[in-house]
């Protein structure tokens, strides 16, 4: 027995010393992970984080960057601008990451953007909206997310199909809500077509009756809600109450209408939806195959459905950090930048590729991504009548 | 006129809540002297409470609540018996210190049990408005304003009209004599932070059906609830019913008439106001109990 024993454990000890050895040499690529986990606003950023952990363990499955196994370091921006900063400045200067991904709105994203450029690291922006994030001549900033302006766009061109005469809008009081009136507004504007109430709310704000009441009297026959899937549910659940009859959009990617069918139920019937991700029908997204393999493998792990329409955005980003870092070949802060214009890659949302953006000489990246329209019909997210087939 | 007399009912709506929040902060701050900090967070737990009993136990709606409020109460008297007796004698900071820390504590306790992601309270209510002229309101939240009115007028009984409501006031006006006359004195204080705690859980209770709930929702709740008690008077029970409607209604015509963007900043502008001009607050008399 006791031969038995040193025969086969040490033989295997001593391989897995050699193993872990092997290992140790080769420390992780650390990417810099900036969310709100918690804060009003942490269903998202939890979601975020869990897509990158997807995208995360294919890297690692495949073999990871140059052999290099990749490790994320995410840290809780507590849905707080403030927090944000101190977060990019924990990742950078104690954990010495080389590149950051971050930090779901735009106020913490804005807030965070000065320390990018304090230590010069690259961050990869996945789900902030305000222009000003692009404009501000940070040439750190990567944006794989649409600015409001084009996401305005992408609406543009259903709007015949809608017949909006008169809009309102309804928006949380932060960077992104504000910038997000503006863009549709100015598209609207454009077309015609009249504003009436423009009113904002405190991203805490649970009590929306006020502004509803004010919307009610106006007398648009659309309303423009940009704000988290939270308050989204709120609103739609008030407006109910105070029999707000309007045609409703949501705008900025993050109403997660399988989230809304769960908590506002009826209240969500027949809203509108501008999405990025369809998890519905990965069929009819830009990569029918790697969407479909994204919600199985979500869906495996026990992740919540309505989460997938947020999660995406985690995925997204990792995968163009790490095919900045393999065209880079090193892990090294002003490599990863300069690869990032050269990333072209199939995301999740569609292509990803970075065009110059912001004053001449010190532009930031912004990507041209896909811009989606979904609509509640019998509890179910579906394609609107004008856009089936 | 349509759109004011909306907005009145529903700051009305609004005040009432409020109003329970305050009552049961003003009577741990007013009568214990202690400036609970965690208040928020009972809040929270009444509506978490709730959401498990409705939602995962599948219990009978009031019933749920009816176990929140309960929930809350038990909660409060632990945390008196473990946290708070032995501190009395102790400076107000120190106390404060304390609910600081059990108000960091619980919501990252809630944090880890429940996720970060936003539940909904199923209710029997249907979903449809009763509507009245010009003004439309939810069944349900009919249903709370009756139940808030419910409280505060049990709330005003208990402590006006029963003996023990008698011990509790004379306990906080003087400790060794209400000793003198034969009045448990550690169990008052134990009674009273229950009774305060099990207020909150209730307007957490009441209001999570409504809204959603979610870890860091006892925070503004906690905000609303020190403004209420600042307007109504420190300890001052018809002080923090009446601060309360007026809140909820100057929120709602600020929000309506002035800027959504500055509807909180409308409660704050009169609270700085009335610590101007009245600084121990509207409603206050001479001097302050306790």
């Amino acid at each position: 027995m006791r031969r038995w024993v040193l025969t086969w454990i040490a033989p295997t000890s001593l391989a897995l010393v050699i193993v872990s050895a092997g290992v140790a040499q080769q420390d992780p690529i650390k990417i810099g992970v900036i969310a709100p986990l918690s804060g009003p606003v942490a269903a998202s950023g939890n979601y975020v984080r869990m897509g990158a952990e997807i995208a995360r363990d294919w890297i690692n499955a495949r073999g990871g960057v140059h052999g290099r196994r990749v490790a994320l370091l995410v840290e809780d921006n507590k849905s707080d601008p403030k927090e944000a900063a101190g977060a990019a400045e924990k990742l950078i200067a104690r954990d010495q990451v080389p590149v950051l991904m971050g930090a779901w709105g735009s106020s913490m994203t804005l807030a965070a953007m000065p320390k990018l450029e304090e230590y010069g690291v690259p961050m990869v922006v996945e789900t902030s909206s305000a222009a000003s994030i692009t404009k501000r001549g940070n040439p750190w900033v990567f944006r794989i997310s649409p600015p409001s302006e084009m996401e305005a766009l992408g609406l543009e061109k259903y709007l015949g199909a809608l017949g909006i005469r008169q809009a309102d809008f309804m928006a949380v009081n932060t960077d992104w809500g504000r910038g997000a009136v503006t863009a549709f507004g100015d598209m609207l504007r454009r077309h015609n077509a009249g504003i009436g109430a423009v009113e904002f709310m405190d991203q805490a704000a649970t009590d929306m009756n006020a502004q509803l009441t004010k919307i009610r009297g106006a007398g648009g026959d659309t309303l423009f809600l940009t704000t988290s899937v939270e308050q989204i549910t709120l609103v739609l659940k008030q407006a109910q109450e105070l029999r707000v009859a309007r045609r409703i959009i949501t705008t900025g990617g993050s109403s997660s209408p399988s989230q809304l069918v769960k908590q506002a139920g009826a209240a969500a019937e027949d809203s509108y939806h501008i999405v990025f991700f369809m998890p519905w029908f990965p069929e009819a997204m830009p990569d029918p195959n790697l969407a479909k393999a994204f919600v199985d493998e979500w869906t495996r792990r026990g992740n919540p459905f309505e989460g997938l329409t947020e999660g995406f955005r985690g995925h997204d980003g990792i995968a163009t950090i790490a095919e900045a870092i393999r065209i880079a070949s090193r892990a090294e802060p002003q490599a990863i930048r300069e690869a990032l214009w050269k990333v072209s890659l199939m995301g999740l949302n569609g292509p990803i590729k970075f065009e110059k953006d912001g004053p001449a000489g010190r532009e930031s990246g912004q990507s041209r991504p896909s811009i989606f329209l979904v609509q509640i019909k019998g509890g179910k997210a579906a394609l609107p009548a004008f856009l089936r087939k | 006129m349509e759109a004011f007399l909306q907005h009145l009912l529903n700051g009305l709506l609004l005040g009432g809540t409020y109003a329970l929040l305050g009552i049961g902060l003003t009577l741990i701050f007013g009568l214990m002297n202690v400036v609970n900090f965690a208040h928020g967070e009972f809040y929270t737990l009444g509506a978490y409470l709730t959401f498990a009993a409705a939602s995962l136990l599948r219990v009978n709606f009031v019933l749920a609540i009816a176990v929140a409020i309960l929930g809350g109460s038990l909660l409060g008297a632990l945390c008196e018996r473990v946290l708070l007796r032995p501190l009395r004698g102790e400076s107000i900071d120190t106390t404060m210190l304390v609910m600081i820390g059990l108000w960091i504590a619980t919501q990252n306790g809630e944090l880890l049990a429940w996720g970060g992601v936003a539940k909904s309270i199923p209710h029997p209510f249907p979903t449809a408005p009763i509507v009245i002229g010009p003004v439309s309101v939810a069944p349900l939240r009919l249903f709370v304003l009756a139940a808030v009115l419910v409280l505060i007028a049990g709330s005003h009984v208990l402590i006006h009209r029963t003996r023990l409501g008698v011990a509790m006031r004379a306990t906080f006006q003087d400790r060794e004599t209400a000793a003198l006359m034969g009045i448990d004195v550690g169990g008052i204080h134990t009674l009273t932070f229950a009774f305060g705690s099990g207020l909150a859980a209730a307007a957490g209770a009441l209001l999570g059906p409504i809204f959603l709930v979610y870890p860091s929702m006892g925070d503004l709740a906690a905000l609303k609830a020190f403004s209420v008690v600042i307007l109504g008077g420190l300890g001052n029970f018809a002080g923090a019913t009446l601060g309360g409607v007026i809140l909820g209604i100057a929120e709602e015509l600020g929000a309506g008439y002035v800027s959504s963007g500055y509807r909180d900043a409308v409660g704050f502008v009169i609270i700085i106001l009335v610590l101007l001009v009245r600084p121990s607050g509207l409603f206050a008399r001479a001097g302050r109990v306790g």
